[in-house]
């Protein structure tokens, strides 16, 4: 398979093998009625295997925040069949409602309406800290 | 406005300016007993206390103004089931300045994030508890007259204990500090509290034997080890005596040693040890009415 396949939407291209169903549920891809597709254990010549996702629809989220899951990831963003832009994602300084704190002892383990907000704290460490109780994110 | 939510929201210069503005009230209480007439602190325990509460209270009322709040969740509509911000929200109609505790942590960042007035952490679970680590900056410069070059002795339950978390963020930015940290395995000093030790590469050791390092203190923090942040209530009796600190402990210990701990006392000191003048924990609770009322002063904005 190749992005031409696609004619507006997202490739999720250099994913490591095996990680393409983490990202799949990290973005809620079985809710979308367009087509997705999973390739898992493609040839990579930089990986070896590799993962990739195809998603025939742009999504409304911020894809640098799979660069907390995977830094190693390229994005192909793909209009009218062309791709317009190629890029790895940045961690982002803060993400929200992506991760849920675990600490029982965090305000947001009583108050549900509490958004789940972690920001970066060390990006050589890809650590991410509740906002709120400061305890180390974890997926 | 601004809010403390945790030491860390304080550089250096306001920390030294606050001790300063306490000792003079200490020196000069006259002229500032009425700075804060017509002013009104909200005082909201979700979680009893009673040194924190007291004392912010005592210091509003020395400050001439009036105190408002609840002392325990379940005398508020929290017990109905409100959230942090609604109670908030409503309170700022009503206050001029709010000190809070909370059991949850972070539950002060809610509020802060929701506030029209100044708010103040006056404790969040095991998380911070900025006000008693200013006490304990205050009692520090007040016994030994300085706050560097010090052997500052951290001893119990370091693992749960936010006063302790605090202390070593603050403390850790003067110079010459270095801390000897001890506790039982169990109750040993989180990965994240050590961060800016090891950022600021300040020197620490950690045992489990208070009475080997005893001789090297000038200051010994004693903190209690707190049955309410125990999920396991077998855990807590194990842990619960490690360390009682004895009159017998203290005779390899300097002459200018100072002891101080947060309070409340279980067992963990003796009180053989509350004559000896190297005891400052009951002075350090009056320290914290004085520089609570330093803290209001500086968040409302108001000049002696």
């Amino acid at each position: 398979m190749n992005i031409d396949s696609i004619n507006n939407g997202i490739v999720i291209d250099h994913i490591k093998a095996g990680q393409a169903m983490k990202i799949y549920d990290f973005l809620e891809l079985d809710k979308l009625d367009c087509a997705v597709a999973i390739i898992k254990n493609a040839t990579s010549n930089k990986q070896g295997k590799k993962d990739i996702i195809k998603i025939d629809s742009q999504l409304d989220v911020d894809l640098n925040a799979l660069g907390y899951i995977d830094p190693s990831i390229t994005i192909n963003i793909i209009v009218d069949g062309v791709r317009v832009k190629k890029y790895h994602p940045e961690l982002p300084l803060t993400i929200t409602n992506i991760i849920r704190c675990k600490n029982p002892r965090c305000i947001t383990s009583t108050e549900q309406e509490l958004p789940h907000v972690f920001k970066l704290t060390n990006r050589e460490k890809d650590e991410y800290r509740c906002i709120y109780c400061e305890s180390r994110a974890s997926i | 406005m601004r809010h403390i939510t945790s030491i860390t929201d304080l550089s250096l210069t306001e920390i030294d300016q606050l001790i300063e503005t306490a000792q003079d009230i200490i020196e000069h209480p006259v002229k500032y007993r009425d700075l804060c007439r017509y002013k009104k602190l909200a005082t909201l325990f979700f979680e009893p206390s009673t040194r924190t509460r007291l004392s912010f209270e005592a210091a509003m009322y020395e400050l001439g103004g009036q105190v408002l709040g609840f002392s325990e969740a379940n005398s508020s509509s929290a017990a109905k089931g409100e959230s942090v911000a609604d109670t908030i929200r409503t309170v700022c109609c009503y206050a001029d300045i709010i000190a809070m505790r909370h059991p949850k942590e972070g539950a002060p960042t809610v509020a802060s994030q929701v506030a029209s007035v100044p708010i103040i952490n006056a404790g969040d679970g095991g998380h911070n508890h900025p006000t008693q680590t200013l006490t304990d900056l205050l009692t520090i410069k007040m016994e030994k007259g300085h706050l560097d070059n010090l052997t500052v002795g951290l001893c119990g339950d370091l693992k749960f204990g936010r006063t302790v978390h605090s202390l070593i963020t603050a403390m850790c930015r003067y110079p010459g500090i270095r801390f000897v940290l001890i506790s039982p395995e169990e109750l040993k000093v989180p990965s994240y509290v050590k961060i800016p030790l090891k950022e600021g590469q300040v020197p620490y050791s950690q045992t489990t034997d208070l009475m080997s390092v005893m001789p090297e203190l000038d200051i010994l923090y004693m903190t209690r080890v707190q049955r309410e942040r125990f999920f396991n209530e077998a855990d807590y009796i194990r842990l619960k005596d490690s360390y009682i600190l004895t009159p017998e402990k203290l005779q390899s210990a300097k002459d200018d040693l100072r002891i101080l701990h947060p309070l409340p006392r279980v067992n963990e000191i003796s009180t053989a040890i509350d004559a000896d003048p190297r005891a400052v924990y009951f002075k350090q609770a009056l320290y914290g009415k004085y520089i609570r009322m330093a803290l209001i002063l500086m968040l409302l904005e108001v000049k002696a």
